[in-house]
């Protein structure tokens, strides 16, 4: 046994196929089965999920007896957790406030992901490559979108 | 002759003003992205395809194909100049090419790698035009059984064939797959993992998977790691090779072609393992192999012509079989069906223009490589200089827009988020994203496949042992496995991986 399980990148591994192979079992459990020669919805998914889950065992197992590969510690919590949210942002706003505030919004945010934020220099990046968007987008591409909702 | 007439009617098509300002557009942006580290022909074709919609079929495969193999020459350039293989599939050419520009030889190690290439392509794309016609001729008397067992055998070899752990790469498949059958049931209507929310009943957007996975996970992935980059500030004095450089390179570009071909006809085999193999066999027939590693023009030769002699030859099993070879296949399959094209071999007799279009220009597009990059070298190293705190928000913009202009959804959006965060989860536990989106574009078909193929047989499993295609294809694949399961085997390829 490994006492250093939870540093073990097969342990996460495991855990993670588990989760979702589990998950898409439980979902199914609902789904008509059906048989070999008529199969219902739900066979495929109950076969791969099943599939998902015996691979999250053995990687699991695996992790728990020797953890051969650890995981690498170089990771970016802030750019994990900005990063999705400017997005997020970006398709809230393009709905209720325009084309320019979103974009805005997703360059200024993902912008920030990185720990080489510089605040002057993205304020004026985020104005010229939303000018750029508009331009090439908007105007001669021709998406159809509002740029201030309301406004404009 | 046949392939003679295609060829010219190909030509026709591609040198169309149309095409060809599409296929310059595509190798000018592959080019660009192959130079810069970061971002790879993945995430370009992915944030580019909604752009495909709006164009005629060709036109934007033209264009998608031409980044893919635009950004092999980009990736050598940065390789050489940077010792930064702005491509994996440029590692190997690092180690001499940086070598040769230390010595001030940048000039003959590009234009070599340049020709390389260039000679690479014109052979893959004979070798699509000879062997596409027949290979789909008898792909169309395939049934059901057929398809399945060798969609089987595409992902099995996909992902044993994969660089990095096997049992990973095939969960990833199966991860694939189970993503693949989100949406509505084709056969009795019953939604499936649809959550009750109405954007998830014509299933996950192809664009929104890649895009999140090969974009957004990526660029989470990379702020992970310190940046940094130093640009080799020697001048470019000539650019010609020397004739004893050239006598040197014939030979490793003739191999580097045999054996990139080789290779890119088998599914999953990167273009690493191309470019690595012609560097070892260069190393053991050199006279000399001391050279090797200190800037032999053969270490840069090799490898560049078999890169992209795999890069061509990928597109074989997509165009003839509908079957993706690569991530990048996946994505051009993809392409072709939001165009509304069934992929499969009914596409060269369906849509000929479609086919030889593609193929010619993919001749064209090699050669305006060489001519574009050459010339355009200095503009080259200075895009290297743009820093990744600004190249990154850009992507993200132009990833946002392009997803959103596909269906006007907002939930689309948050979608790509979310798969952003799961591709940047499955990089870091070590798991190939590659294999998944083969398993996603693959999955409703050899489901369809499978159904069918049950029907047919009343039921009964041993259909795809007693027709002797499906049989062949089946035994491959149990084949592939056994070997790939011996040991013996498995030890090598991590020396490789390493």
């Amino acid at each position: 046994m490994n006492r250093n399980f939870l540093e073990s990148k097969d342990f996460w591994s495991g855990l993670m196929l588990i989760a979702i192979g589990g998950g898409a079992l439980f979902i199914a459990r609902n789904y008509q089965f059906g048989s070999s020669l008529r199969m219902g919805p739900g066979y495929f998914p109950t076969v791969l999920g099943g599939i998902l889950v015996m691979f999250g065992v053995y990687f699991a197992i695996a992790g728990l007896r020797s953890g051969a590969e650890p995981l690498k510690s170089t990771w970016s919590l802030r750019a994990l957790i900005i990063l999705p949210l400017s997005l997020v942002l970006f398709g809230l706003l393009i709905d209720r406030a325009g084309f320019v505030p979103a974009m805005l919004a997703l360059i200024v945010g993902s912008a920030a992901a990185s720990a080489q934020f510089k605040v002057v220099e993205v304020a004026l990046f985020s104005v010229l490559l939303t000018a750029f968007c508009v331009v090439v987008f908007i105007w001669m591409l021709g998406l159809p979108y509002e740029l201030i909702t309301g406004i404009w | 002759m046949d392939l003679f007439n295609n060829l010219i009617f190909g030509f026709s098509v591609a040198l169309s003003l149309q095409n060809l300002f599409y296929c310059f557009v595509g190798v000018l942006v592959g080019t660009l992205i192959g130079v810069l580290p970061g971002i790879g022909p993945l995430g370009t074709i992915a944030i580019l395809l909604p752009i495909t919609y709006s164009v005629s079929p060709v036109a934007a495969m033209i264009m998608l194909a031409g980044i893919y193999y635009g950004a092999q020459y980009g990736g050598s350039t940065s390789a050489i100049l940077v010792n930064l293989p702005g491509e994996t599939s440029a590692v190997v050419t690092c180690i001499d090419g940086y070598q040769m520009a230390q010595q001030g030889r940048a000039g003959p190690a590009l234009a070599i790698a340049a020709i390389g290439s260039f000679f690479a392509g014109t052979v893959g794309t004979l070798l699509i035009a000879l062997f596409g016609p027949p290979l789909a001729d008898i792909a169309l008397k395939f049934g059901a059984p057929e398809y399945f067992a060798l969609m089987l055998m595409g992902l099995v070899a996909a992902a044993v064939l994969a660089e990095g752990d096997m049992a990973k790469s095939i969960a990833m498949v199966v991860m694939g797959l189970l993503l693949g059958i989100v949406g509505t049931d084709v056969n009795t209507g019953a939604q499936r993992f649809s959550f009750g929310i109405f954007e998830l009943t014509d299933g996950i957007g192809f664009i929104v998977v890649a895009v999140g996975v090969f974009a957004v996970g990526e660029i989470i992935n990379n702020l992970g790691d310190k940046q940094e980059r130093r640009v080799l500030s020697t001048k470019l004095s000539s650019l010609f090779p020397s004739r004893q450089d050239l006598r040197q390179s014939w030979g490793p570009i003739l191999r580097g072609t045999g054996l990139g071909c080789f290779f890119g006809v088998l599914p999953g085999t990167g273009p690493a393992i191309a470019s690595f193999s012609s560097y070892m066999l260069e190393k053991k027939l050199a006279k000399d192999p001391d050279r090797f590693g200190k800037g032999a023009i053969e270490g840069v030769a090799g490898p560049e012509a078999a890169n992209n002699a795999d890069a061509q030859c990928k597109f074989i099993p997509m165009l003839t079989l509908g079957l993706p070879a690569s991530g990048v296949m996946a994505l051009m399959l993809g392409a072709l069906t939001i165009q509304g094209i069934q992929p499969g071999p009914q596409v060269m007799t369906q849509r000929p223009e479609l086919f030889w279009g593609l193929i010619a220009s993919m001749w064209i597009g090699n050669l305006m490589l060489v001519v574009l990059n050459l010339p355009l070298i200095g503009l080259w190293v200075k895009l290297l200089q743009v820093p990744y705190r600004l190249l990154f928000p850009a992507i993200m913009a132009f990833s946002a827009i392009g997803i959103f202009s596909v269906n006007n959804s907002g939930f689309e959006i948050h979608l790509t988020a979310l798969f952003g965060v799961l591709g940047f989860m499955w990089m870091r536990l070590g798991f190939p994203l590659a294999p998944m989106l083969l398993g996603f574009v693959l999955g409703p078909l050899m489901e369809e496949y499978l159904r069918r193929a049950m029907l047919m047989s009343g039921g009964d499993p041993l259909v795809f042992v007693t027709r002797p295609i499906s049989a062949g294809f089946i035994i491959v694949t149990v084949l592939i496995l056994v070997v790939m399961i011996v040991p013996a085997v498995r030890k090598r390829r991590a020396v490789i991986a390493d």
